[in-house]
């Protein structure tokens, strides 16, 4: 009995019980389901086994929309404990759970697998290759990815959420203040996922340098495939430092070590620093193929090249060296003082003059052109002031003096979200939208996404607007409560409705997805909306080999140049195409690492040292595997070809 | 696209009309450091706002002059590289704000981190802030007295409280007197105030601590010197001495109403000051016990080399 206690719940309510019973029902629904209409050879076929860069793109999006439920769920409970003074929905403990899982949930387990979801989708057909450099490593980086997802969200039945925010600094985050599994979960499942994040950047970066079709020189690259790249090579930059700082919290927490505890020579500010040597990069990995994706779309919906190439690409790459130089300024209030301080200071604000350039651009790239209200389009438009307000809030934030006022209050929580949401979440809507077409062949119906976008966007004003101003006015973020006296009930209320709308809009993506795959033609083309780059030039839905032949490059925009230009995209005969074949042990590997971190959480000893050696079992197993792909023959690619329009 | 817009005035205005009714705490500034932070703050919206209003009218601009149901149909958009000129305007305008606000962060930086101006040549008043789950504890050296959850403070004389932790890391901060700094537990940061009208101000731990941390306020008078004076006459009248084991108690977590005391707990628990100097955490709280901390001008430690 005393062995199962460890598993309770520290601070059970009926609503986890509930949620219990349903995790169970789901589960065993689909396993039910799965063997009642026999999916599981399709399943493992197709999906579990892939090294399909699209398929595993489209694993990517399908956990980042799940994740976003997730995290919105805890959203919305924050905002509703919030809604009226002394209000009695959530306790304390449970408020901290809430706000510490949306955190990590929305950053690492819905923002990173969108933007992957992204690069795996559209960065090979970009570049004209046929899957990314390292297939095996793609596929392995997921299940990581996936196995520390589901780490994480089994938390809050089994032991209890990580309680000590999203940043989880320590020595709250410690043994001392932190005594339940909850921060466990938290080190070992980003760990895990990181772990995969790392190889896919430089998966990633080995795939845009090496991988790019005849004639595509680095600034020929479409603008996606270079906001990609930048943001690959900060999360090169990036993770180790995360999966080193990780790993020594795990130590300090499982094997009593005392990095970051307050005496024995341990140092709490460690953690913060080198959370935020990460944390802060990690803005701009998100932000980045944001960028790049808004680029295309607003040149396609514009019918205009994009303004200003080149200084779009150095404002890339100053942004990125720039994104290490900042981190102090998430804690000015540590009292390193004002020397320090007003290092941090410029370094941070000196981003605002690169991403005013590319703000600048995107208006430029539209004048002159013929604008398309398309939902893509909506989105970007709107992104462009609020995503501006956002960034003047930063640098108002970078003034470190009054930093001490803003600090730690709701203005910080109005400021990331400001620029988090029109600036990434915006832009995953739009990709999603934009990019539908191409991989499950219908469009997403207009009239409902143009529904969501309103929601969207007015629930955003509605929620984070009026934090600025309770922030200015003394309210602390992450405060469970609040007295009626202090006058924040009536703004808070708007914020309520403000993510209640988001929420409703939420929905509406889901309906339109099942109303589209219902009633939207599935006669498009390959190329429904006029687009420049690459990736439209194949066909709807894309062949597993991308392109039939190898595409010859002009410029950013082979495609616009193809379609207007008269330039040949695809010379030459259609030729044998290698495949790399499919392999069960990405998938094995990430079940294994869920079972390690699983038992590295709870202490489980016998059963870490298993999984352990699993893994170097499974490793050991693909150095010693003789694998040399497969080929498509020319003749199957011709019936494909045939089969889908038409040789192209 | 025009539904956006009014959306958005409206939304603004009622922003204005909600910030007039009422002012809010960190622009309804009570002292110097929180005076010039308020002007930092309000100079930046000033100029922000600018800057947002100037993305705006150039998008609605283009919006409604390039939307395709204007634009004849065989209107073919032109192939545009960029512009020197045009690139030179939007990477210098930004410079120079951005140059102009490097220059006012980083001399409000000096200013806040030193004795508030106008009160340079007082002696200020130390007072040792620490705080504990999910209390506050203030220590008045010079004073010999101890109080929990509230603090008393002198009008028109520069404060220099000395911040640390008991527990997890937290933030001391008096909106309305000024901005906030970080209490650590292995170490001792120094915010400096002072407060330039007679007043109730709200305080709290602005930094996540846990559990209690939404309660973990507490309520700051501000008084006339002769008051303040007064108020300590009293409290040695009055109030019963602070034991070691009786502190053992107070900082165990939980809330706890106000409480006043003789003494201070920095007599037997002194603070982590030098804690991260060359010598060793040992040496350093054994020459703690015997240090007075009447002397605590030696004390005016920077901590920005650690």
């Amino acid at each position: 009995m005393e062995f199962l206690e460890r598993f309770a719940i520290p601070h059970p309510s009926p609503a986890i019980y509930a949620s219990m019973v349903a995790i169970a029902l789901v589960s065993i629904g689909i396993l039910a389901g799965l063997t009642y209409f026999k999916k599981w050879g399709y399943l493992w076929r197709e999906w579990l086994t892939t090294v399909d860069h699209k398929k595993i793109g489209i694993m990517y999006l399908v956990s980042a929309l799940l994740m976003l439920f997730r995290g919105g769920a805890d959203a919305i409970m924050m905002r509703a404990q919030l809604s009226a003074p002394d209000m009695k929905l959530l306790d304390a403990q449970h408020y901290n759970e809430i706000f510490t899982t949306h955190g990590v949930v929305m950053i690492i387990f819905m923002a990173m697998p969108f933007i992957f979801a992204f690069m795996n989708l559209i960065v090979p057909l970009q570049i004209g290759a046929r899957d990314v450099a390292f297939p095996r490593l793609n596929a392995l980086s997921f299940w990581l990815f996936f196995a520390g997802a589901m780490l994480f969200n089994i938390s809050f039945v089994i032991g209890g959420s990580p309680d000590a925010g999203w940043t989880s600094y320590f020595p709250l985050a410690g043994n001392d203040f932190s005594e339940s599994v909850g921060t466990n979960y938290y080190m070992l499942a980003i760990q895990i996922s990181g772990i995969g994040s790392l190889m896919t950047g430089i998966n990633m970066c080995t795939t845009i340098l090496k991988m790019r079709a005849p004639g595509m020189t680095l600034m020929k690259m479409p603008m996606f495939t270079w906001s990609a790249f930048i943001a690959n090579v900060i999360i090169v930059f990036a993770f180790p430092v995360l999966t080193v700082a990780l790993l020594m919290g795990t130590t300090d927490r499982l094997f009593a070590t005392n990095f970051f505890t307050t005496d024995n020579g341990g140092m709490d500010m460690l953690w913060a620093n080198f959370f935020w040597i990460w944390g802060h990069p990690e803005v701009y990995i998100l932000i980045l193929p944001a960028f790049g994706l808004y680029s295309e779309i607003i040149s396609t919906f514009s019918k205009r090249n994009l303004y200003g190439y080149s200084s779009m690409v150095w404002s890339m790459v100053l942004i990125s060296l720039l994104s290490f130089l900042v981190w102090t300024h998430h804690f000015f209030t540590m009292g390193q003082g004002a020397l320090t301080n007003s290092i941090f200071s410029i370094t941070t604000m000196a981003i605002a003059v690169p991403t005013g350039v590319k703000i600048f651009n995107w208006l430029f790239t539209m004048w002159k052109g013929k604008i398309r209200f398309t939902v893509p389009m909506l989105y970007s438009v709107a992104f462009i002031p609020l995503f501006t307000i956002g960034g003047v809030t930063g640098v108002m934030l970078a003034m470190s003096a009054a930093d001490y006022q803003y600090h730690n209050t709701m203005f910080l929580v109005a400021h990331f979200h400001n620029t988090i949401i029109p600036g990434v979440v915006f832009a995953m809507l739009a990709g999603l939208t934009f990019y539908w077409p191409k991989f499950f062949g219908f469009i997403l119906n207009e009239k409902i996404g143009k529904v969501t976008f309103w929601l969207l966007t007015v629930g955003f004003v509605l929620a984070f607007f009026p934090m600025y101003i309770t922030g200015l006015d003394g309210q602390a973020r992450r405060m469970y409560t609040y007295s009626e006296a202090t006058g924040f009930g009536a703004l808070n209320m708007l914020s309520f409705a403000g993510a209640a709308l988001m929420a409703i809009g939420f929905v509406t993506i889901v309906y339109n997805i099942y109303y589209s795959f219902k009633n939207s033609s599935r006669d498009i083309g390959s190329d429904p909306w006029d687009a420049r780059s690459l990736e439209w030039a194949t066909h709807t839905p894309v062949p597993e080999y991308n392109f039939a032949r190898t595409p010859q490059i002009s410029s950013s925009e082979t495609f616009w140049d193809s379609k207007k230009n008269g330039h040949e995209l695809f010379k030459g005969e259609i030729e044998e195409i290698h495949m790399p074949n499919n392999s069960g042990i990405p998938f094995v590997m990430g079940m294994i690492f869920f079972v390690a971190g699983f038992s590295f959480i709870f202490a489980l000893w016998v059963p870490a040292v298993i999984s352990l050696i699993g893994i170097f079992i499974c490793m050991a197993m693909r150095s010693f595997e003789k694998d040399h792909g497969r080929h498509i023959s020319v003749k199957e690619i011709i019936e494909t070809e045939e089969k889908l329009g038409g040789a192209k | 696209m025009r539904k956006k817009w009014t959306l958005l005035t409206s939304m603004m205005a009622f922003v204005f009309i909600l910030a007039g009714c009422e002012p809010l705490l960190v622009l309804d500034p009570k002292g110097p450091q929180a005076q010039r932070q308020a002007n930092d703050i309000m100079l930046s919206i000033g100029i922000m706002s600018v800057i947002v209003i100037v993305v705006m009218v150039i998008l609605t601009f283009i919006l409604f002059k390039y939307r395709e149901s204007k634009l004849p149909d065989d209107y073919e958009p032109p192939h545009i590289h960029g512009n020197k000129w045009v690139e030179i305007v939007c990477v210098g305008v930004p410079i120079l704000i951005v140059a102009y606000l490097s220059f006012v962060s980083v001399k409000s930086n000096y200013i806040v981190e030193s004795a508030p101006e106008g009160y340079e040549n007082q002696e200020p008043l130390v007072i040792y802030a620490s705080s504990s789950d999910w209390k506050w504890h203030f220590s008045y050296p010079e004073e010999g007295i101890e109080t929990v959850n509230y603090l008393y403070i002198p009008t028109d004389r520069p404060l220099e409280f000395k911040l640390y932790s008991h527990g997890p890391i937290t933030s001391f901060w008096i909106p309305q007197l000024g901005g906030q700094k970080y209490a650590m537990s292995d170490m001792v940061t120094t915010l400096h105030l002072a407060a330039d009208a007679a007043g109730e101000f709200m305080g709290r731990n602005a930094n996540f601590s846990g559990k209690g941390f939404a309660e973990n306020t507490f309520n700051v008078t501000a008084m006339p010197q002769a008051d303040f004076d007064d108020w300590v006459k009293e409290v040695h009248e009055t109030a019963k001495p602070i034991t070691e084991s009786e502190f053992e108690k107070l900082i165990e977590p939980g809330h706890l109403g106000q409480m006043t005391f003789t003494g201070t707990h920095l007599e037997f628990s002194p603070a982590p000051e030098h804690a991260h100097n060359e010598v060793s955490d040992e040496d350093n709280n054994e020459s703690h016990e015997h240090t007075n901390h009447e002397d605590h001008t030696e004390d005016e430690t920077d901590h920005s080399g650690h």
